[in-house]
């Protein structure tokens, strides 16, 4: 331990070595490009945050007043693209996996880094497109695009929108690529598969959902797109096309998306619950399965979006049972956690607060699940309001939280700098509160039959609308805030410990921050992961097991 | 560095075969054998391609990791397929 | 091999190698369900419509195809030659059957142009234009060409990149002093050149050969 500290407190941290504008731009530093992929990531979603205001501000009243139908069907088309495509997706991977996948396995840095760098530069291109597109006077046609009216009738700038996700799904294809192939063959000597970090599971499996989904979103946006330019096409009725075979192939990505969207979170999860209740987590194996189990299982069970859309009774009844059979992993994991905890002693810092109401939300998203999954259900649920709040607790309260989480509990890590604890701890607790004022009354609002992507509505639908939106405020305000402290944290001069939270795993070996290259020497792991000390000890926890590999 | 790989004589007897595959794909197709020709007609084009994959991209000689990423994509297509068939194939 | 230069994320040539080959093969699974969607909308249309798909492939130059078939897999061929030739040091061998895997794939496009001339003549490019005489379901007639165009052009498209990089490689391994420092590279453009083969040899039976 204190042998690596003398032999990197000599070298620079990667933020100090070298200053200028090209040392960042032509970076092959895994570290820096997590950095370059935080801030972009961090615009979009305020530009989707930004459509989602003022959609829930003509949302709180019946009348379309705030805005027309028109101009509402782009606001919820920018919102879910945006969010989905330049937020959710990249957040996790791009950002903490970027920096962390390296440092957790004992590398240098990931196996393919020039790719790595091309990937951020892919979603850029992506991201000007898709932003181009809304300048442009944006999309109506909803995240999901359905055909003939994306293809045919749509009179908006659905070829930009569609162009930009088609670029930035080979930045998550590159991503993905560099992350299984580094697992694979970068891991340090003695980090066997079950040493490894339940956070590099995750982003393993969330990695084989890149490779082997997105592909087949480009291939469907490619097919729009020609459709479009031509006038000619394959989901065309009037061709003898069938539209349905276009929800078949989109949804084929993008159920599995939802996947990568939610593993990751769950990774991060895994980190933070056995540091925070200083207890090993409990059925380390299971969790990894389960992530493995999630990332398969996933690619089964897309025609659940497609119950009510003309496929076949019997493609649907098997659709619907494998959905059932996907939640079984994840509740593995809620249980294991939830063990871990109660064996442990719990300390409420910020990121724990972020991972606890992770737990609760997504298991609310998750059963809510199950609901939609069941066919009887489904028939009177879908495209309303109570499939929008089921995948926002999985999304926002689980995904975003968990990934907020993530940046406070990682920050020292990765800028040398302490965020304010009792700003953390307040804004952990308003989002909390924030998020289900926003998003309970919507399960109420679909049950009594609120539809979806509708800027008017009934007059009855008010009262919950109203909470609804008052509750969006509240979010906002919740999102806002940590952006300044932490943003303001970053004045002061680095002055972080190098393992502030007493943590298990390589990435706290290093300093804070990290130098260019990780580590002086390979280090070899001996120990499994998650080795915090028994209830009732007070010490620091035992080395993970890490020593110098011998330089001779 | 290098592996043991095919040798440049079983890179011809690989070759011959494709060509002689190609060939029965061609008079089988001749042939109109009905609802059997795109059976065979797909079997001898795996048969082809199951040729390039173990013998040109040296899969044969490879390890079991390799031959598992080569076997993935194939395997998630046929996923694709087959649900998406099932779907079509199923309604009245 | 020792001349092969070693990137600083490695430990060792061992491992860069590893690297490098699983990359590459799970670049490859991508590209399989990258065309492997245009395979499902095509076998969903084919068994759905199956009478349409064989009157219009008769429309289509099985002879061109076949012989574009032959000139694929003979590119294969001198493919895997010149990879074997790089690893065993034979450098003027190696670019030599570069050479001839980039210009048999130079071969293949201009078949391909000239078919798609004849195709245009024949008005089968699906739109206003369509022919549609010889079929008695035109609109599914032109959903068949739709496919034909769009799973040929995707093809033609890996094609000439493949072109453009081992032609790249062949100049490459020509100036270079010994080819084994290309070997690994060669290896993986000869990976994704076999891969756009196998995609043809799918593409000529289910395009050429319905009827």
């Amino acid at each position: 331990m204190t042998t690596l500290d003398t032999l990197t407190v000599a070298a620079p941290s990667y933020l100090a070595s070298r200053w200028s504008l090209r040392s960042w731009l032509l970076t092959l530093d895994h570290k820096r490009i997590a950095i370059l992929y935080l801030v972009s990531i961090t615009g979009f979603f305020f530009i989707g945050g930004a459509a989602a205001v003022l959609m829930r501000l003509e949302l709180a009243t019946p009348e379309s007043d705030v805005v027309q139908s028109a101009v509402y069907n782009r606001l919820f088309t920018i919102h879910g693209t945006v969010m989905v495509w330049f937020f959710l997706i990249p957040s996790i991977p791009a950002v903490l996996g970027n920096f962390l996948v390296p440092l957790m396995i004992g590398a240098r840095d990931l196996a393919f880094p020039r790719l790595n760098l091309l990937s951020w530069y892919l979603f850029m291109a992506g991201g000007v497109l898709a932003i181009g597109s809304i300048v442009a006077g944006g999309v109506d046609t909803g995240w999901t695009f359905y055909t003939p009216f994306s293809t045919t009738y749509a009179n908006s700038a659905v070829i930009p929108m569609v162009a930009g996700i088609f670029i930035s799904g080979f930045s998550s294809i590159l991503t993905g690529m560099n992350f299984v192939v580094t697992v694979h063959t970068m891991r340090a000597p003695g980090m066997t598969w079950f040493r490894l970090p339940l956070f590099i599971w995750a982003m393993y499996a969330t990695s084989l959902i890149f490779v082997l989904a997105t592909p087949v979103l480009a291939i469907t946006l490619a097919l729009i797109g020609i459709e479009r330019i031509w006038g000619v096409g394959v989901f065309d009725p009037a061709l003898g096309g069938d539209p349905l075979l276009f929800q078949h192939l989109f949804w084929f990505y993008s159920h599995p998306a939802v996947y990568i969207m939610v593993l990751p979170a769950m990774g991060i999860v895994s980190e933070l619950i056995p540091c925070f209740a200083r207890n090993p987590i409990f059925g380390y194996r299971f969790i990894a399965y389960s992530s493995l189990a999630i990332a398969i299982l996933g690619f089964l069970v897309w025609g659940h979006h497609m119950f009510v859309a003309g496929q076949s009774l019997y493609a649907s009844m098997v659709f619907s049972i494998l959905s059932f059979l996907v939640a079984i992993p994840s509740g593995v994991k809620v249980f294991n956690w939830i063990v871990t905890l109660r064996n442990g002693t719990i300390q409420y810092k910020t990121p724990m607060l972020y991972a606890l109401g992770f737990i609760g939300l997504f298991t609310v998203g998750g059963l809510t699940g199950l609901y939609l999954a069941s066919l009887a259900v489904d028939l009177h649920v879908h495209d309303t309001y109570f499939v929008i709040a089921h995948f926002h607790y999985i999304m926002v309260g689980g995904a975003v939280m968990a990934y907020l989480g993530g940046i406070h509990f990682w920050w020292p890590k990765m800028t040398g700098r302490m965020y304010p604890e009792a700003w953390g701890v307040f804004s952990a607790v308003l989002l909390f509160f924030g998020f289900n004022l926003t998003f309970f009354p919507q399960f109420l609002l679909g049950y009594l039959g609120m539809v979806r992507r509708v800027a008017e509505y009934p007059p009855e639908f008010q009262v919950l609308n109203v909470l609804s939106s008052a509750g969006a405020s509240i979010l906002g305000v919740a999102y806002l805030v940590p952006l300044v402290y932490l943003t303001a944290s970053l004045i002061r001069l680095p002055s972080a410990e190098r393992n502030p939270w007493k943590a298990t795993g390589l990435e706290w070996e290093t300093s804070s921050p990290p130098t260019e290259f990780n580590f002086v020497q390979a280090p070899v792991v001996t120990s499994p992961p998650y080795a915090y000390p028994p209830l009732g000890a007070i010490a620091e926890p035992p080395a993970t097991g890490v020593q110098e590999a011998s330089s001779g | 560095m290098t592996e043991h790989t095919a040798s440049t004589r079983t890179y011809r007897n690989v070759a011959m075969t494709l060509f002689v595959l190609l060939a029965g794909t061609v008079i089988v197709a001749k042939l109109q054998l009905g609802t059997l020709a795109p059976v065979i007609a797909l079997s001898i084009a795996a048969a082809k391609a199951v040729l390039v994959a173990m013998f040109f991209m040296h899969l044969y000689y490879g390890s079991r990791l390799t031959r598992v990423f080569a076997a993935a994509g194939l395997f998630w297509l046929l996923i694709l397929l087959g649900l998406t068939l099932g779907d079509f194939l199923s309604r009245s | 091999m020792a001349d092969t230069p070693l990137a600083h994320q490695f430990d060792d040539v061992a491992q860069q190698r590893e690297a490098a080959g699983l990359g590459m093969w799970t670049f490859l699974a991508t590209e399989v369900l990258f065309f492997g969607g245009l395979f499902t909308v095509y076998t969903v249309y084919r068994v759905k419509d199956s009478a349409a798909f064989v009157e219009a492939c008769h429309e289509l130059y099985m002879w061109l195809g076949a012989i574009n078939t032959v000139v694929l897999l003979t590119s294969s061929w001198t493919m895997a030659l010149g990879v074997h030739a790089a690893q065993h040091g034979e450098r003027r061998r190696a670019v030599s059957f570069l050479v001839r895997t980039a210009v048999l794939g130079l071969v293949f496009l201009l078949i391909k142009g000239t078919e798609y001339s004849l195709d245009i003549r024949e008005r089968l490019v699906p739109g206003p234009g369509f022919r549609a005489e010889w079929t008695v379901d035109p609109t599914h007639a032109q959903l068949f060409f739709v496919l034909y165009f769009v799973m040929t052009g995707l093809h033609a498209v890996h094609m000439l990149a493949g072109i453009g990089v081992v032609s790249a490689m062949a100049f490459m391994v020509w100036k270079s002093r010994s080819s084994t420092h290309h070997a690994n590279a060669l290896e993986m453009a000869g990976l994704y050149w076999h891969f756009v083969d196998i995609v043809w040899i799918f593409l000529f039976p289910l395009l050429y050969l319905v009827a």
